[in-house]
């Protein structure tokens, strides 16, 4: 097990004859500790996969380093990173038996029948595939073929890391909740470097200690979910994560307060007024309520999701959504609304600018 | 890892030498041919080139040849279609025997049945037609294309038929509208195999025809052995025949990867 | 697939059938009248029994035809099955030069089969042809006219070079439908490239490679038209094999109840081997 450093890491796939260099991942410098539950989150296409096939050594990055325990591994193969991965499409060695599946690396690496024994069993045992070794591998579900994935990097000894990519995409829905609390379980037993690709929020915030939000091919966050959700770092986080995310809204500045739509707003900070460039507020809609005086908006459109409930209004130009309590009425006439001021951000061209709340 | 290439390229280069053999031969004349072994032609002509374009003998054969593979490929798969969705999709009294009864077809050597199909074709009076050959053919063409057909359509998932009838289409609608486009891919591969064993098979076409249906390849063989030793004027005939294959092959170069995997890998 | 039992699908099958039955069986009954009767012209038969096929089964020549045909197809197969395999392990799986490599394989599939024949009459003849000519001016001696042993070698080279592409194409075809993540998580547990060939390529190959197989025995136990315009069947009978002995027979001696009865029996060899090797294939697909 190691820690595992990025140093200005780019990479770019090789260009169309005749034209500049795209790259599907933009520099990066990133330090994931030892033993941590990482999830990459992203859209589709922001560079998550390049990112673990660079760790993982499937490509070698067009720039930059990647160091294991603080020595260099940018161009060692695969095979030698002690890295195991699991596919979005659960990979199994159909013609085998489950036990034969999972002896697979540690026989490719010489190690002894007795030790192999040992170690298949005790994986099978943690993945509750005991009573099925003796089948073959191709006659089971889903699920169980990325189980046997898995279980064949968890009974390597050596392995550095184990790396998933949206290893769920083909479960059931009900499967999926119990694979992954058996993920997170494992790794709370193992201890062992988990990283974790994927565009939905609720498994990346379930599953990680730590979540990289990546956009674009960079990397635009790094944070506990609790500090993705109450400060986004970028507008980008801010609408992917969350449910409905975050409303964005143009503004002004005032002596160093927000003015949105003419109205100042309180935020209990004050920054330097002469910011240029695009500025915006961010503002949850959690964060956002009815009240008497504020901004009076016109009401488009309520959502009744069970235990609470989306309201869409709208100012002038501009939608603001917002999530209102079950039992809350909606004002009928001139319904005005207010921000939160605690959890009101300010984005310079995108990205947070620096406040100090009180 | 890089020398894999070593492996192909000599396949390859094993390939060409005969066809280069062959070429070579059709621009050399029959003195020069006869008076021994040259890599190179030394008096280039097209002389045998052509005497095939202006020979109608010589032209008809090819004219013959591709009427009826042509007409054998396009009875073959049309049959084929909806037998091969009736595979694919449906249980019946009989089907599994049914679907290998076809199959033995495709095993029954042509020259078992070279004789008795003459004797057959003469009295329905077929003998010396197109059509004749084409229906012959489809003896080992028709199972070949249900095979190929049945294993593309149970790619195909059941709920596109489904979809298709409660969205009101009848059967033959759904077929041709949306069935048909679909397995595209198959249709082209089908096709491909049916032209294919068509154009090269000769003892049953050769037994089929005499004179007006004649194809090719039989023209070829009555050449070398009436006019004497004309290798040149053979060899330019062979090379001819290579043409129409070439085109096919170009045409669906793009299906050979994925369609040859008869669509249930 | 599950499928719905649905007895108006013989409707659908129904074309096929009698275009099949057309072919089959008319000329089939044909060959079953010929075997059991003798003819002497004029439409009259006479029972004969299985005169015809005891006949066939003890003479010598029919063992010897048999025999080379054994022969051959194993030979073929031997050579053409794992030489397809390596060519095709070894095509590149992307690039311009795919379609190129593509292209040129397929063509030898697509020649005329007497022209194929032709082709490599002209190409060995010992005196002008390129692979004879320069097989003797190195020194060996090469005359496939005359040697069995160069007839053999010709015929046998000749229908590698026919047919091996055949395999090379669906075993490409096989390959190329394996998707990356199979040979990324190989490379991760540390597979030998001879385990990711055993354990991968081999079983995701083994459908194409069922259909390859199958198809080249049939086609090599039916060859007929190739060795006959190469080599006529000699010299003597040495590549005389079942086909161009049983047109030699019917069309030549216009023997045609042993002919007949000849062909049943080798039809129905063709048909047994397929069935136990469909059998045999099947079962194992089960396990």
């Amino acid at each position: 097990m190691s820690q595992i450093e990025f140093k200005n890491v780019r990479h770019a796939y090789p260009p169309a004859k005749g034209q500049a260099p795209v790259y599907a991942l933009k520099e990066v410098s990133q330090i994931w500790n030892d033993g941590g539950a990482y999830a990459l989150l992203g859209p589709s296409g922001c560079g998550k996969t390049t990112l673990l096939n660079i760790i993982s050594g499937l490509l070698t990055p067009s720039e930059g380093s990647i160091l294991f325990d603080g020595s260099e591994v940018t161009r060692l193969p695969t095979a030698e990173r002690h890295i195991a991965q699991v596919f979005q499409f659960p990979v199994v060695y159909d013609t085998m038996t489950v036990y034969d599946n999972l002896a697979f690396p540690l026989r490719n690496r010489g190690v002894a029948e007795a030790r192999v024994t040992q170690r298949v069993t005790e994986i099978a045992e943690m993945l509750d595939l005991s009573d099925r070794l003796q089948q073959r591998a191709a006659g089971l579900t889903a699920d169980g073929k990325q189980k046997i994935s898995l279980g064949r990097g968890l009974v390597r000894e050596d392995v550095n890391a184990i790396l998933f990519d949206e290893p769920l995409t083909v479960i059931d829905p009900h499967l999926k909740w119990q694979l992954r609390s058996k993920l997170k379980e494992l790794h709370q037993r193992i201890g062992m470097t988990m990283i974790y690709v994927t565009h939905d929020q609720v498994e990346a915030l379930t599953f990680a200690d730590k979540v990289v939000v990546m956009y674009d091919g960079g990397v635009v966050q790094v944070g506990t979910p609790v500090e993705l959700f109450n400060r986004p770092k970028h507008t980008f986080v801010g609408y992917f994560i969350g449910s409905p995310g975050m409303n964005v809204l143009p503004c002004t500045l005032d002596q160093g307060q927000p003015v949105f739509a003419n109205n100042r707003l309180d935020s209990g900070y004050a920054v330097a007024s002469d910011l240029a460039g695009k500025l915006e507020i961010g503002i949850r809609p959690e964060f956002v309520s009815f009240s008497d005086d504020g901004i009076p908006v016109a009401i488009e459109k309520v959502e009744d999701l069970g235990r609470y409930q989306v309201v869409t209004v709208r100012h002038e130009a501009e939608q603001i959504k917002m999530v209102v309590g079950e039992d809350q009425a909606i004002p009928a006439q001139s319904p005005k609304i207010s921000f939160a001021a605690d959890n009101l951000l300010l984005y310079q061209d995108d990205w947070a600018v620096e406040t100090e709340h009180a | 890892m890089n020398k894999k290439w070593i492996l192909p390229s000599l396949y390859i280069l094993f390939l060409m030498l005969p066809i280069y053999g062959l070429l070579s031969m059709s621009f050399k004349t029959t003195n020069e041919i006869l008076g021994g072994f040259s890599l190179f032609p030394q008096n280039f002509t097209l002389e045998n080139y052509i005497k095939i374009f202006t020979d109608p003998t010589w032209y008809n054969g090819y004219i013959n040849s591709l009427i009826y593979v042509c007409l054998n490929t396009v009875i073959s798969v049309s049959v084929a279609l909806p037998a091969a969705y009736a595979f694919s999709r449906y249980r019946f009294l009989g089907d599994k025997h049914l679907f290998f009864w076809l199959l033995t077809n495709r095993m029954a050597p042509p020259a078992v049945f070279a004789l008795p199909f003459f004797q057959l074709y003469s009295a329905i009076e077929l003998f010396d037609t197109h059509l004749a050959v084409a229906l012959a053919h489809c003896l080992f063409n028709i199972p070949l294309a249900v095979w190929i057909l049945e294993g593309f359509m149970s790619g195909i998932p059941k709920e596109l038929d489904e979809t298709a009838y409660l969205d009101g289409y009848s059967f033959w609608r759904f077929f041709i509208r949306i069935f048909i486009p679909t397995i595209a891919a198959g249709i082209g591969v089908a096709a491909f195999f049916c032209f294919m064993y068509s154009w090269v098979e000769l003892l049953l076409a050769k037994t089929l025809t005499s004179v007006d249906a004649k194809p090719i390849a039989a023209i070829m063989t009555r050449t070398a052995s009436t006019s004497g030793y004309e290798l040149g004027l053979l060899a330019a005939a062979g090379s001819l025949t290579i043409i129409p294959g070439a085109f096919v092959i170009y045409f669906v170069r793009n299906y050979i990867a994925k369609g040859f995997a008869l669509g249930r890998v | 697939m599950r499928k719905t039992t649905n007895q108006k699908a013989w409707w659908l099958v129904t074309p096929v059938l009698l275009l099949v039955a057309f072919n089959a069986f008319i000329p089939l009954m044909t060959v079953v009248n010929y075997a059991f009767q003798e003819t002497f012209g004029n439409n009259q038969f006479f029972w004969e029994g299985t005169t015809w096929f005891e006949k066939v089964l003890r003479s010598e020549r029919f063992h010897d035809a048999l025999g080379r045909q054994m022969l051959f197809t194993s030979m073929i197969l031997v050579i053409e099955v794992p030489l397809g395999i390596a060519v095709a392990l070894s095509m590149p799986r992307k690039g311009p030069w795919v379609s190129v490599c593509l292209v040129l394989m397929a063509l030898p599939l697509l020649i005329p089969w007497n022209v194929v024949g032709a082709m490599w009459n002209i190409f060995a003849l010992p005196d002008i042809g390129l692979l004879g000519y320069s097989l003797n001016s190195m020194g060996f001696d090469y005359n496939f006219t005359r040697q069995p042993v160069s007839a053999w070698m010709t015929t046998v080279v000749m229908d590698v070079w026919h047919w091996t592409s055949l395999v090379v194409l669906l075993c490409y075809a096989g390959l190329c439908s394996i998707p990356d993540a199979y040979y990324q998580a190989a490379h991760i547990d540390g597979a030998s490239p001879w385990a990711v060939f055993r354990y991968i390529q081999l079983p995701k190959m083994k459908r194409v490679l069922t259909i390859a197989i199958l198809l080249r025995f049939m086609d090599s136990f039916m060859i007929y038209t190739e060795p006959f315009v190469l080599t006529g069947g000699g010299p003597g009978n040495t590549t005389t094999f079942l086909s161009i002995d049983l047109v030699k027979i019917a069309l030549g001696q216009f023997d045609l109840g042993p002919a007949a009865a000849m062909s049943l029996i080798y039809f129905l060899v063709v048909l047994l081997i397929c069935w136990v090797f469909y059998t045999v294939m099947m079962r194992n697909e089960e396990q």
